[in-house]
């Protein structure tokens, strides 16, 4: 009895490697090891063999921005319901960012996770470390010893980093060791209070709004600081039409610097919030149809290098509040998949080659992670999907929390069948 | 046509069409002459249960609710959301749930939170009022507003009201808007630039003039609103001196406006900052008239929202 599987008479697209042709793929041992035409097992062999006609094969996703909330909020995830959460979305590997309480700031907080996720995950866990002791934005973090112990890029994500000198010693000193440092940039004295985007619905529903310029005037600085510093800066979740064109000269001039967004930022605009639903609120919060188009053009024209789930469970009461007063965030690991290829893919705004490389190669590439691709030889983490069968999203999630604004969209592009390091994680049933 | 209101919740004028505002305008009238004859009651809604559930301090929305229910002859019950539950940390959601299974017929709410009105609409079975949510809406206001300017003045159609002062954080503006535009007013908003909401002049053609002179020129209603002291500390302007200067009407400032301009307040007023004594009390001011007719205007919601489709003659018999 052998743990080998065969995917048989499905189309593999692998960007990395320039295919995009009907293959088969032969995986053993945990990885890859042969792609190729009729690959076929001999009588009596135990390999696992799944007829995948129809079904398209990519690398497994890489979510580079994933909030699995332990240690500290287990009522809301855990390292074991995040990780099942992202098998079902057809990610393989999940970057958990350091707000967790106590915050990933130092070397156990980061073996806690490491072991927790060895033990209980299903997919591959990277935590991202803190830029500053308890992100309070003032000392940086042990950012050499973080990375020691594993740590792929560091971030304060979900609070900001006011201070420019910090930011300028933390770009500086985390490039030594290679270290993206993933920025959550907004201006806490503009977005003061503020639960929605500022513009006509936030006057029409009475509620305090963020401009915009919260956003820009800090995407505007990072990127001044990374051309000082020649630090790794990524940008986490761009929301407004002003960060893309930004971010666009920053890299015609030639700074070091790649972007992220997430998906409600191209499908959902803050009309949404009509109904004062606590499921459209979210930081950066959904801006207006200007901000959606840019956010796409920024994709297509590669301004924009991943897309990341932002993932960000809350339970439903926490959620089921005034609007006021319910936390930011919506998850996103099991919809990131379907809204980019119905939004994105099926409209042409990209190729599923290209959309492969925002939600697997990119992020892969920008972490150094070794992933991102289904060459023979490599670790056999693999997403099956189905861009044909549209279905509706259902509120029953694997995440441990529903605070989604998607429940009962129609989409289509969600996993059926999900690989990581050679074993099958999740299959989707009917 | 027999009109009715559509949803079993009045959250706000911008949900209403202008046939429904003009019912609830209508109904009121009949109303109020109930009420100011020497037997103010009438059984309209005997064994109906209202409660007024008031997150926020307020003397003349809660006590005019209360008089309403009592005059149409339900019973009220007040929570004092300081003495109740809610301080223990009960949440929207479930004090609404609780207040469903001791059978509420009518839910009124004032919260400080925008849009909590349209969660416990969604959470409850009962009718929910909004008495006033955060900076979004007071509907009821804006009703009482709009029945006083038609009885002065007979139509609201193509008058000119100015609502004076901070509009971003002003609930009572936004159901002024909402309410007046739909009836074919048109509406000026003036205030300091910083307390002007962005976009609101995408409102149905809401005016914005921060000059108070030329706004009150060819005013034929003046609506000045409270002025929240602590706003200064925003930095939204830069003293209550300054304020009161730029946009505090007194006499001499009246004398610019037409002889028979209306002043309306929601109160409570400063006294001396946004209004003098002499406006708020003098011959051009229907403050306390707003007040009476707050009772009529919610007695007529009331009566609506439990089903009453005209104020028919046996109600004012």
């Amino acid at each position: 009895m052998n743990n080998d599987i065969l995917l048989k008479n499905g189309t593999v697209v692998d960007p990395v490697n320039r295919v995009n042709a009907k293959l088969d793929v032969y995986i053993s041992g945990g990885k890859v090891k042969k792609v190729g035409k009729s690959i076929s097992v001999p009588p009596g062999d135990t390999t696992t063999v799944i007829d995948i006609t129809g079904k398209i094969v990519i690398p497994g996703l890489v979510d580079m921005h994933t909030h699995l909330r332990e240690p500290g909020e287990e009522d809301e995830e855990t390292i074991k319901s995040g990780t099942r959460a992202a098998a079902a979305g057809g990610v393989t590997t999940v970057c958990c960012m350091p707000n967790t309480h106590p915050v990933t700031d130092n070397q156990a907080a980061v073996e806690f996770i490491l072991l927790k996720a060895k033990n209980e995950g299903v997919v591959n866990v990277h935590p991202i470390g803190a830029v500053t002791k308890k992100q309070e934005g003032i000392e940086i973090a042990e950012i050499g010893e973080l990375k020691k112990v594993g740590v792929v890029a560091i971030s304060d994500d979900g609070h900001s980093i006011m201070n420019a000198q910090v930011m300028r010693r933390a770009l500086e000193y985390a490039k030594m060791f290679g270290l993206p440092l993933i920025a959550h940039c907004e201006d806490i004295d503009l977005s003061v209070d503020g639960v929605m985007n500022e513009g006509f619905t936030s006057t029409k529903l009475g509620l305090k709004g963020i401009p915009s310029e919260a956003e820009e005037v800090m995407v505007s600085r990072d990127l001044m600081l990374a051309e000082l510093t020649t630090g790794i800066l990524h940008i986490a979740h761009v929301s407004t039409a002003g960060s893309v064109e930004l971010i666009r000269q920053a890299k015609r001039r030639g700074v070091k610097v790649t972007a992220e967004t997430a998906p409600h930022y191209f499908t959902l605009t803050d009309e949404i919030v009509e109904k004062y639903d606590a499921n459209a609120k979210m930081n950066p919060p959904l801006r207006t149809a200007a901000d959606v188009a840019a956010i796409k053009k920024g994709i297509a024209d590669g301004t924009i290098d991943c897309i990341a789930s932002d993932h960000a469970p809350h339970t439903d009461e926490e959620k089921n509040k005034e609007f006021g007063y319910a936390p930011f965030g919506i998850i996103g690991l099991e919809t990131i998949l379907p809204l980019t290829i119905t939004y994105l893919v099926k409209t042409k705004v990209l190729s599923l080659s290209d959309a492969v490389k925002k939600l697997a190669v990119n992020p892969s590439k920008i972490l150094g992670l070794n992933r991102g691709n289904i060459k023979p030889g490599s670790v056999a983490d693999i997403t099956v999907i189905d861009i044909n069968t549209y279905r509706k999203v259902d509120k029953k999630f694997v995440s441990q929390s529903a605070n989604s604004p998607f429940v009962g969209f129609n989409l289509t592009g969600y996993p059926v069948l999900t690989i990581v390091n050679g074993k099958i994680v999740y299959q989707y049933k009917k | 046509m027999m009109v009715r209101l559509i949803s079993k919740d009045l959250l706000g004028l911008e949900y209403l069409s202008k046939q429904e505002i003009e019912l609830i305008l209508d109904t009121a009238k009949p109303f109020k002459e109930i009420f100011t004859r020497s037997i103010k009651k009438v059984p309209t809604l005997r064994g109906k249960t209202i409660v007024l559930l008031f997150y926020e301090a307020s003397t003349r929305t809660r006590t005019s609710f209360e008089l309403a229910a009592k005059r149409l002859s339900a019973d009220t019950v007040n929570i004092a959301v300081a003495t109740s539950s809610v301080v223990k940390g009960e949440s929207l959601v479930d004090t609404g749930k609780t207040l469903e299974a001791m059978k509420a017929d009518f839910v009124v709410i004032r919260h400080g939170m925008s849009g909590a009105p349209h969660l416990l609409g969604r959470t409850i079975k009962a009718s929910v009022i909004n008495a006033g949510d955060g900076w979004h809406e007071h509907p009821t206001q804006g009703l009482l507003d709009i029945f006083t300017i038609r009885e002065k003045m007979g139509s609201v159609k193509g008058k000119k009201v100015v609502l004076v002062g901070d509009i971003l954080h002003s609930r009572v503006a936004r159901s002024n808007i909402w309410g007046l535009t739909k009836l074919g007013a048109r509406i000026t908003v003036c205030g300091p630039s910083t307390l002007i909401p962005g976009y609101v002049e995408q409102i149905n053609g809401v005016e914005v003039e921060y000059n108070l002179d030329k706004a009150i020129k060819s005013a034929d209603v003046i609506n000045i609103l409270r002025i929240q002291l602590e706003r200064q500390k925003e930095n939204l302007f830069p003293s209550i001196r300054e304020y009161s200067l730029l946009y505090g009407i007194d006499e001499e400032r009246l004398a610019l406006a037409k002889n028979d301009v209306i002043i309306m307040h929601p109160g409570p007023m400063n006294r001396g900052i946004e209004i003098t004594s002499d406006v708020a009390d003098g011959v051009n001011s229907v403050i306390y008239e707003q007040v009476t007719n707050g009772i009529a205007v919610r007695m007529a919601v009331l009566f609506l929202l439990a089903g009453g489709e005209t104020a028919t003659a046996d109600v004012v018999e």
